[in-house]
């Protein structure tokens, strides 16, 4: 059960990823499209210690570790999220939108319930979770950045926990937006405790949110160049000097990966 | 000032002076008071002043620097500018692994690191599958660190708070008791703050002999010395005037702001992540939720009050759990060989070491538990791919840490979503319109850490 | 500074010195930087318990311009350098700094964009106080050693030589790293600190 990234085509909503095929005997069966499925992801990893500069002896140097297919969870989703995800569905049919339309993506993993929303229509299902009273999520406790360079078309994500304090739920609203494009639309008219963290994932990821107020930067000096949590900003330290060698700084030491 | 009414360094006005002339005739003070208060043509109208608090003063909790805009003594405008302690925790915790996480996130918000770590531990701990085989041993020790931790936390809002109104007595009696906690700390993990102790998969080590007993000293000795600051502050009318209807904040303004903890408490919601979406064995503990109407500083100071004599409760009950008699095999560690640190440390002559049956057990005994604990220290487990938000009430508000793991033996991206980060965006909305001097009563009741609000 | 910075070396500056180092060290005011955790140690430490009003310390400066010492506790970020100069800047002479951490000394832990990787990069720093946070006893020990140090300091002409003389100490010794001691010119390998490895 897992869920890093998506395929090259974007796919259509709460798409199966098994096929179930009991009738047909020369037709692959579910492990082996799985394994397809895998080995069609591209290669994230090569080697297990991240060793450049010196020959890895280790005899995993030829090891090849791919990256995770995506998840796409098919209904029933079980606990209270199917309720969440019908009445999403029908608050935004009053708005001539599908629910298939907003969200192209569900999944259901370890418990909590994640709604992959395009972003063009996230204000509208930011305001319908929150206004409607059959969803009430009144608390958006905030947004993060993740950047996952390798997934192309959608490397930057941006992750909203939303918490209905009068039914005690949680969902998780997470968009894409791609590097070259990085606009995600502002949620600060609809949940101004976003005010704060939008500017930090500004800071962080360089999503710019269309429609902030002040979209400066916040944690970081005001002047300073590039958005350092991205994945191909480095870590910035230096080698620390002990007495007769020094360490290189973490992010260029070996490691097990 | 306002437009000066004679030009630079000329006691008289001459003939065609710049500015307004006023003339003083005596007995006509309130003419001249009218007449500066009007906005002329070339003046501004008021004069406001810019005064920039921070980020090194002594009544800002830390590096946070608040630019004000004055009209005289009113605040027109507050605008919170952090920052300047930001560390680049969550950078450097891609860069460990999921054990080493943990030392780098209980330095966020430093008052309370244990609530960091178990917020991080949780989530680490549902992506691994594992939430249910914790430990009921290790659940409620960690309940107890918790709860003495926001003993100590709301000990260390309550006396700045006082230091920062004027009231060093209530400092010094908070640093006291404070004290006395960070002792029971420095006995069951070692150090005084910043433990690690709270780690995926359970605790790193069991209580030491003799530690219940102090705790239950402790116990029994902390409502008196609660009493004491309550004695100081609870009815003191020089601190019912600084804070009583100060930085008001009511339940759409908290909701609007996203505001959680003891500040939402304050306005009358009674949410507490404790009690309607529990974890670490919560929902089997008797304690209650206080609660205010006030929406004031005065109201959150005494919610915190309040929650300081709920903690004793709970670790009383803690301790009554702990002390029972206990089975063969009780551990506070997982006992999955793949993911439970392995290390048992104990008090030698010199000093916290591996405990010598452990030497003896992974030397002697069991290759395999050689082998488990040499890649447990240097590569660490692997968590499966996916993300997971864990929550909980920590004394400042809504703790959460969303994880996202690759697969790998680090993390992929870590955010800790810190209360103290969020409430201190509802500043300007409680400062803006009062007097300076209710700034620094509105920033002690939000209480926050600047480590936090920065990471 | 003073009258007794014009006194000639000899016997009569040593015994001001004398009279000028118990003075200094009763006094000293500290302007405490507080930043992150190890401000928190230092609240402790002019708590009840660990009491730094033994030292008359308890009165910390909120005006730079009237503090002797800067305790720098607690990482220093990016953003937070150049205030830190600024706040040195205004303190008038003589002054100390205690550099209380390991975020504070090194950059401790946090060895990334954001964290000065030691306030020495900024300030001149007296006393180098290790400790994740340091306890409040071993801010006691090291203030204890700065007191020690301003007991000692020199005046006048023997500040002068004894500031030549530590100056030509650190410029003769060589780095802890061989590779790094060819950029030292003019040095020999008897200058290296004891320890140093040496060979290729």
């Amino acid at each position: 059960m897992t869920e890093t990234n998506q395929p090259q085509q974007p796919p259509q909503a709460s798409q199966p990823s098994q096929v179930s095929q009991a009738d047909d005997p020369a037709a692959p069966d579910a492990a082996e499209l799985a394994g397809r499925e895998r080995l069609s992801e591209p290669v994230v990893r090569t080697g297990m210690f991240g060793a450049e500069g010196t020959p890895d002896t280790s005899g995993y140097g030829g090891l090849q570790v791919r990256q995770q297919p995506p998840v796409f969870s098919s209904r029933p989703y079980g606990s209270y999220f199917d309720d969440i995800a019908d009445a999403l569905g029908s608050s935004l049919e009053q708005s001539d939108l599908s629910f298939g339309d907003a969200v192209e993506r569900v999944v259901v993993d370890r418990g909590e319930l994640t709604f992959h929303v395009r972003r063009e229509h996230l204000p509208a299902v930011a305001r319908r979770l929150r206004n409607d009273p059959t969803l009430a999520f009144e608390l958006c406790t905030g947004v993060s950045g993740v950047h996952y360079p390798l997934e192309a078309g959608r490397e930057l994500r941006a992750v909203y926990h939303m918490v209905s304090i009068t039914r005690n739920r949680r969902l998780r609203v997470e968009v894409s937006a791609p590097d070259h494009d990085p606009h995600i639309p502002s949620l600060v008219d609809v949940y101004p405790a976003n005010d704060w963290h939008e500017r930090e994932t500004w800071d962080f990821f360089g999503i710019v949110f269309d429609g902030h107020p002040a979209l400066t930067r916040i944690e970081m000096p005001d002047d300073w160049k590039g958005h350092p949590q991205r994945k191909d900003y480095p870590l910035g330290g230096i080698p620390v000097e002990y007495r007769g060698a020094t360490v290189p700084p973490p992010d260029e030491r070996r490691g097990y990966e | 000032m306002t437009a000066p009414s004679h030009p630079a360094g000329g006691a008289s006005a001459p003939d065609g002076a710049e500015g307004r002339v006023y003339n003083v005739g005596g007995a006509d003070w309130d003419e001249i008071v009218a007449a500066v208060g009007e906005p002329s043509d070339d003046s501004h109208g008021e004069e406001r002043i810019v005064v920039n608090m921070g980020p090194q003063h002594p009544s800002t909790h830390g590096v946070l620097r608040m630019i004000l805009t004055l009209d005289g003594e009113t605040v027109t405008e507050l605008r919170p500018v952090i920052g300047y302690l930001h560390t680049g925790i969550e950078k450097n915790m891609e860069f460990r692994t999921w054990t080493q996480g943990v030392t780098f996130i209980t330095r966020a918000d430093y008052l309370m690191p244990f609530f960091n770590e178990t917020a991080y531990c949780l989530a680490v701990e549902r992506l691994l599958g594992i939430e249910d085989r914790i430990p009921e041993r290790a659940n409620v020790i960690r309940v107890l660190m918790m709860e003495l931790n926001r003993i100590s936390s709301h000990l260390t809002g309550v006396g700045p708070f006082g230091l920062e109104v004027g009231a060093s007595t209530v400092f010094i009696y908070a640093v006291r008791e404070r004290e006395r906690t960070l002792d029971l700390f420095e006995l069951i993990t070692g150090l005084r703050m910043n433990h690690a102790y709270i780690r995926p998969g359970g605790v790193s080590q069991d209580l030491p002999s003799g530690a219940i007993e102090k705790l239950r000293e402790y116990v029994r000795m902390m409502p008196k010395q609660f009493g004491e600051i309550r004695a100081l502050f609870d009815h003191s009318p020089v601190f019912l005037a600084r804070t009583k209807n100060i930085a008001y904040l009511d339940l759409a303004g908290c909701m609007a702001l996203g505001v959680t903890g003891p500040m939402l408490r304050t306005a009358g919601l009674p949410w507490d992540l404790r009690k309607s979406q529990p974890y670490c064995g919560y929902e089997t503990y008797e304690f209650d939720v206080p609660v205010r109407q006030s929406c004031d500083a005065y109201g959150r100071y005494l919610v915190r009050m309040d929650e300081m004599d709920q903690s004793l409760r709970i670790i009383e009950q803690c301790l009554d759990r702990l002390e029972g008699p206990r089975p063969a095999n009780d551990p506070v560690m997982i006992e999955d060989a793949k993911i439970g640190w392995p290390a048992r440390l104990a008090l030698g002559p010199d000093g916290l070491g591996p405990a010598p049956d452990h030497i003896a057990h992974i030397m002697g005994q069991s290759m395999e538990a050689l082998i488990h604990h040499f890649k447990l220290v240097t590569e660490g487990f692997r968590v499966p791919a996916g993300q997971a938000y864990a929550a909980l009430e920590s004394p400042r508000g809504e703790l959460g840490c969303h994880v996202v793991s690759d697969g790998g033996t680090r993390p992929y991206r870590v955010h800790l979503r810190d209360p103290s980060f969020n409430n201190l965006q509802s500043l300007p909305a409680m400062a803006e319109g009062g007097l300076v001097a209710d700034v620094i009563p509105a920033v002690a009741s939000v209480d926050p850490v600047m480590g936090g609000v920065d990471r | 500074m003073g009258v007794e910075e014009s006194l000639p070396s000899g016997f009569l500056l040593t015994t001001v010195e004398k009279v000028a180092g118990y003075a200094r060290k009763s006094s000293v005011w500290p302007a405490t930087f507080g930043l992150a955790c190890c401000a928190i140690e230092l609240m402790a430490t002019g708590g009840a318990r660990h009491d730094l009003a033994r030292f008359g310390m308890e009165r910390a400066s909120n005006t730079p311009r009237q503090a002797d010492l800067m305790i720098v506790a607690g990482r220093v970020s990016q953003k937070m350098a150049p205030v830190l100069r600024q706040i040195y800047d205004q303190m008038s002479d003589p002054k100390w700094v205690i550099s209380m951490g390991v975020c504070a000394s090194s950059g401790g832990m946090f060895n990334n964009y954001s964290i000065v990787q030691g306030v020495d990069h900024i300030v001149p720093v007296d006393i180098y106080l290790p400790g994740c946070p340091p306890r409040p006893e071993m801010l006691l020990d090291s203030i204890v050693k700065l007191h020690d140090k301003i007991q000692n300091m020199k005046l006048g002409a023997d500040r002068d030589q004894e500031i030549t003389d530590l100056e030509q100490a650190r410029m003769r010794r060589l780095p802890l790293v061989a590779s790094l001691r060819d950029s030292v010119p003019g040095t020999t390998a008897a200058d290296a600190p004891e320890g140093t490895v040496t060979g290729p």
